[in-house]
């Protein structure tokens, strides 16, 4: 699913993934790697309206949850249910395992966040 | 030197000079001279062992026991037989001097006996989900309020006026700084007020709370009020007593959302009231958002089966202010008490104690009735504890009946205050017909 | 998967059983008379049935799965595991503390009001606080009723803009937790390079907003903050209270008293410093103690004494009403009572010194092996860093399973937060010197094992009764009672 339109980072390692006025929302590599193995993800509500910033949803692995800010604002229309069953799809393949989508409500939000090479730096910089 | 402490003033000596200081008090040089203690505490000078237990003994001597006293006081701790297995086995060191069991390689012990006992609550309660246990009643009933209103995003909770009072009390405490407001709803004869909760339910009930057998040992009709708090999308949450579900339809076969309870009844002594036990069991959907801890079942690196605490990110030491409750106890060897009684008394042992409890309780009910002296409170079933209205001050009667060595049962109207000289009378398997018989005779002659 | 041990309910067979009840010796009543059949259960509960044998032999085979305090040393660093005298387990169990009924009138319950409050009294001395309830039944819980009184205060001065709580970085996960259920906004404050406050950033968050400031002092990184009475007079002077959390009190009785730094309110664990058992994870008893201005805000009942004799006060208007059910985990309290006894005041301070003493020569004896994050004397507890042994790929973790293999509870590992990699270690003052010199030599030894032989480190531990568990596995599908695994 690498053939995005656009791909987006945020500061707290979401990416963005653009596919017309649809954003898929998914936790980066670094972020999975620094979290372990991930046993539960907790999905948004069908139809939520989101603002940028808020509470999307939860990763957990054993030791450790962290929450899955919206980068974007915008309606849940669809959330990854085989993330239910089985959330250690996350970590086999975290840039291309999206969360949830939304529908975006201000595109231009969407300048704001890192392209993959700033986030690159930004990354390297957290270490 | 206490005998607690085994380094010798010598040893002092060699570790002092090998850490490279000259005397203890170096070690103490971040502290402020201005906030040393420069006297002794001013505290009782030691006592040796055999001065010890003569002066506990003494202290112990001055209280009136229930080897001495026939108890028939309940309201919320139970004068229950207690199996002597049960003390010899949490007695065993690995039990009662062990951390809790974030070491799963040498905390098996705990960790399987948790195991069995949240089988245990969720044999007897019919829900999915059992933790590994709280402090008491009480506070798990506020606990459980608290889950209610996160899960629901609202802050109304109804509670049955004949909900424990210490449990309302514990439940205001703990709200009262949350922006929760907690409201009580009624009684009719003894049991709870449907039309008068129906009347109080509003879009922003997040819960209601009826326990049951209720404070009078009322059994309320718990699907009805069911029926109620769901058609409202409010969850029920139902405190209750752990003996009677032997033979009461468990509360998750009739729509509960949260169970909770006392569970000192289990195999736990009267103790002048703790360390009990609070149990806490909700449905599969709460699972993630119930408070404590609790024990699942995995495997080891060669496939065993062991067992850990886990859905651990619930969690104060990892969620930090976002957990589900900032508990960090759970009453482990209370449940451990607790699970060694439910083994003991097993599937039909339990059953046998609830009916006996029953018959007993009815009996003394119809004998105190059948006297004139006493009259019916009300006139809806009943588990093991009934009110009766005595004809004369019930204060006095009961002061009476502590001389004679009775315990007479509990006075409501510390509580409700309407409800002046009834007494709350609970009868347990342990009470013999002799024992119920005396407190008839006495009470009439009083 | 291989079963290892089974569980109670594999073990039941139908027809057998453990108890031993009389029969009924009143005259019966025919059930359906006295409860609506459809307010009956259709089936007993599955409980197991098994034979008293059984049911000895089978938790008698647990506790042979479990580690005490009286298998051998516990270093846990935070949780203060030091021995349990054995005379005050047999004081609580006599039967004139067992069997009281809490609803007794206080006429008949004159010993337990009397350990009660003599207790507090004690408490009070110590911890140089005006008075003490005793109604809180763990540490966490006393944080939230001590919050919860710190709120109350403010709220009785319509002082109702006071949101927040200050929390130290380096602070235990329950202190966030518990502002958090008493309703208040949690604010960090960083710890500065010797591990203390950082004063500037301390005074640039306590602002009129701030209700007060949650610290403990010794800190969890075992260091003494010289600073506090600055602290003090900084959360003082905008009007904010001082919170104490005792989980190291063990370092300093008889030395320093948090009332004498300046401290408001104080919680303490008695399954901690006071010696009570953990019970493998509770009971425990949190008490918590005020200054003077404080006492009416304390839960109710107090447990006063009128000269004669000893009684419970429920007439307290300001009270924040009751956190628990009766007055406390009173059998745990007079363990703590009869601990305060046996030690008099020179032994608990000796007690503090042997404890800091202990600490620091393990720091001294290997710090050349780990790292030592805060290179400066310790108090009750030192906290160590695996990075060192991190090179080798060898974890905190790693190294707390090997020292299974030797027999010992490993150190509290991962915390504080602040620290990578952190092991931290508390000896207690139980502990003789041949014991800390055996457990040295042992973490000597795992040092070297992490350069010369990582992997053997990294399946530790290898003499358990299990291995590593999958505790991924138990997270993802979680099996949390006997049916959910008959379902699976």
């Amino acid at each position: 699913m690498n053939d995005f339109e656009i791909k987006k980072y945020s500061t707290e390692h979401e990416w963005v993934g653009v596919d017309g006025d649809r954003a898929y929302i998914g936790i980066t590599e670094y972020a999975a790697n620094s979290l372990g193995e991930i046993v539960y993800v907790e999905l948004p509500e069908l139809g939520n309206e989101l603002n940028a910033g808020d509470v999307l949803g939860v990763v957990e692995s054993v030791k450790a949850a962290s929450d899955i800010y919206s980068p974007i604002s915008g309606k849940v229309v669809e959330v990854n249910e085989e993330l239910t069953d089985n959330p250690e799809i996350i970590n086999e393949d975290p840039e291309n395992c999206w969360i949830a989508v939304l529908e975006i409500s201000d595109p231009a939000q969407l300048d704001e966040l890192m392209d993959e090479k700033e986030y690159e730096e930004y990354c390297a910089e957290e270490e | 030197m206490s005998k607690y402490i085994p380094n010798t003033d010598e040893q002092k000596r060699e570790m002092l000079s090998e850490i490279g200081a000259a005397e203890i008090d170096d070690l103490f040089s971040d502290i402020p001279e201005k906030i040393r203690l420069k006297r002794l505490l001013d505290l009782p000078k030691p006592l040796s062992d055999m001065e010890l237990a003569k002066h506990m003994q003494t202290l112990s001597d001055k209280n009136s026991d229930t080897d001495h006293y026939t108890c028939f006081l309940g309201a919320g701790a139970y004068d229950h037989y207690i199996p002597s297995i049960i003390d010899h086995l949490i007695s065993r060191q690995e039990f009662y001097t062990a951390y809790t069991p974030y070491q799963p390689e040498i905390s098996q012990g705990t960790l399987q006996a948790i195991f069995e006992y949240q089988s245990m609550i969720c044999l007897l309660t019919g829900m999915d989900v059992s933790n590994a246990s709280l402090y008491d009643g009480a506070s798990a009933v506020a606990e459980a309020v608290l889950l209610a209103c996160r899960a629901t995003g609202r802050a109304h909770v109804l509670a049955a006026k004949t909900l424990h009072p210490e449990s309302r009390e514990v439940l205001r405490t703990y709200t009262k700084f949350s922006g929760i407001t907690v409201e009580e709803y009624g009684f009719l004869d003894g049991a709870a007020d449907l039309s008068d909760l129906e009347a109080r339910l509003s879009p922003d009930t997040a819960a209601v709370v009826v326990q049951n057998p209720n404070f009078f040992g009322i059994i309320e009709d718990i699907k009805e009020i069911a029926e109620l708090v769901h058609k409202n999308k409010s969850l029920l949450i139902v405190s209750c007593d752990p003996i009677s579900l032997a033979l009461l339809k468990p509360p998750g076969e009739l729509g509960a959302d949260i169970v909770v309870g006392e569970g000192q009844s289990l195999g736990n002594p009267l103790s002048f009231g703790g360390p009990y036990l609070g149990f806490f069991a909700a449905t599969k959907q709460l699972m993630r958002r119930i408070p404590g801890r609790i024990a699942g079942e995995t495997v080891d690196l060669s496939g065993r089966r062991g067992f850990v605490l886990t859905l651990q990110t619930r969690e104060q030491h990892i969620r930090r202010e976002k957990a589900t409750s900032n508990i960090c106890t759970n009453h482990a060897l209370n449940a451990l008490a607790a699970t060694i009684y439910l083994t003991v008394m097993g599937k039909n042992g339990l059953r046998e104690v609830a009916e006996l409890c029953l018959q007993k309780a009815h009996y003394a009910y119809s004998r105190l009735v059948e006297t004139g002296k006493f009259s019916p409170v009300f006139n809806s079933p009943f588990f093991k504890e009934f009110a009766v209205k005595y004809s004369g001050d019930v204060h006095k009667l009961a002061s009476r009946l502590l001389e004679q060595k009775i315990l007479a049962g509990y006075i409501v109207e510390n509580d409700y205050k309407d409800m002046d000289n009834v007494l709350l009378v609970a009868v347990t398997e342990k009470r013999t017909k002799q024992e119920i018989d005396t407190l008839v005779e006495r009470a009439v002659c009083a | 998967m291989k079963t290892g041990t089974l569980t109670i309910f594999e073990k039941s067979r139908p027809g057998r059983k453990a108890y031993s009840l009389p029969e009924c010796d009143v005259p019966k009543t025919p059930l359906s008379e006295l409860i609506p059949e459809r307010l009956l259960r259709d089936t007993p509960p599955g409980l197991p049935e098994v034979s008293e044998v059984d049911a000895v032999r089978h938790f008698t085979e647990l506790s042979k799965r479990n580690y005490g305090v009286d298998s051998g040393f516990y270093p846990l660093g935070s949780c203060t595991m030091k021995y349990n005298p054995k005379i005050n387990e047999e004081a609580a169990r006599m039967k004139g503390f067992t069997q009281i009924h809490p609803y007794e009138p206080e006429e008949s319950v004159q010993g337990c009001l009397e350990v009660l409050y003599k207790t507090g009294e004690m408490l009070a001395e110590i911890t140089g606080m005006e008075k003490f309830s005793l109604q809180p039944a763990a540490g966490a819980h006393g944080e939230l009723c001590g919050l919860m009184i710190m709120k109350a205060w403010h709220e009785s001065r319509s002082d109702t803009a006071r949101k927040k709580i200050i929390v130290p970085d380096s602070a235990h996960g329950t202190n966030p937790a518990s502002a958090a259920v008493a309703g208040f906004e949690v604010v960090e404050v960083k710890s500065d390079e010797n591990g203390w406050i950082d004063l500037k950033s301390l005074r640039e968050t306590m602002t009129e907003e701030v209700a007060g400031l949650m610290l403990t002092n010794p800190n969890t990184l075992g260091l003494f903050d010289g600073n506090i009475l600055e602290i003090a007079d900084i959360v003082h002077e905008k009007g904010g209270l001082l919170y104490y959390d005792g989980a190291n009190m063990n370092a300093i009785m008889g030395i320093t008293r948090p009332g004498d730094m300046g401290f408001d309110i104080v919680h303490l664990n008695l399954h901690k410093t006071f010696s009570t058992p953990h019970g493998g994870g509770g009971p425990g008893s949190g008490p918590v103690g005020v200054v003077k201005k404080l006492v009416p805000f304390l839960p109710k009942p107090v447990i006063e004494y009128s000269g004669k004799s000893y009684y419970l006060d429920y007439d307290r208007p300001l009270s924040i009403g009751r956190v628990k059910s009766f007055y406390g985990n009173f059998t745990v309290v007079l363990k703590a009572y009869a601990y305060m006894l046996s030690m008099g005041p020179e032994g608990l301070r000796q007690a503090s010194e042997t404890a800091v003493l202990n600490a620091n020569y393990i720091l001294k004896k290997l710090k050349d092996d780990y790292l030592l994050p805060y290179d400066r004397v310790c108090m009750h507890e030192v906290v160590f860093s695996a990075l060192k042994q991190k090179e080798y790929g060898v974890s905190a973790l790693d190294i707390a399973k090997r020292l299974l293999d030797f027999g010992y509870h490993p150190p509290t590992v991962y915390f504080p937060l602040i620290v990578k990699e952190a092991l931290m270690i508390e000896p207690t003052e139980t502990e003789s010197k041949e014991t800390l010199d055996r457990f040295i030599s042992a973490m000597k030894q795992i040092a070297k094992e992490a350069e010369t032989n990582a992997e053997y480190l990294k399946s530790a531990p290898h003499n358990t009764v299990v291995s590593r568990l999958d505790e991924a596995r138990a997270a993802r599908n979680p099996v949390l009672n006997e049916m959910s695994r008959a379902a699976e």
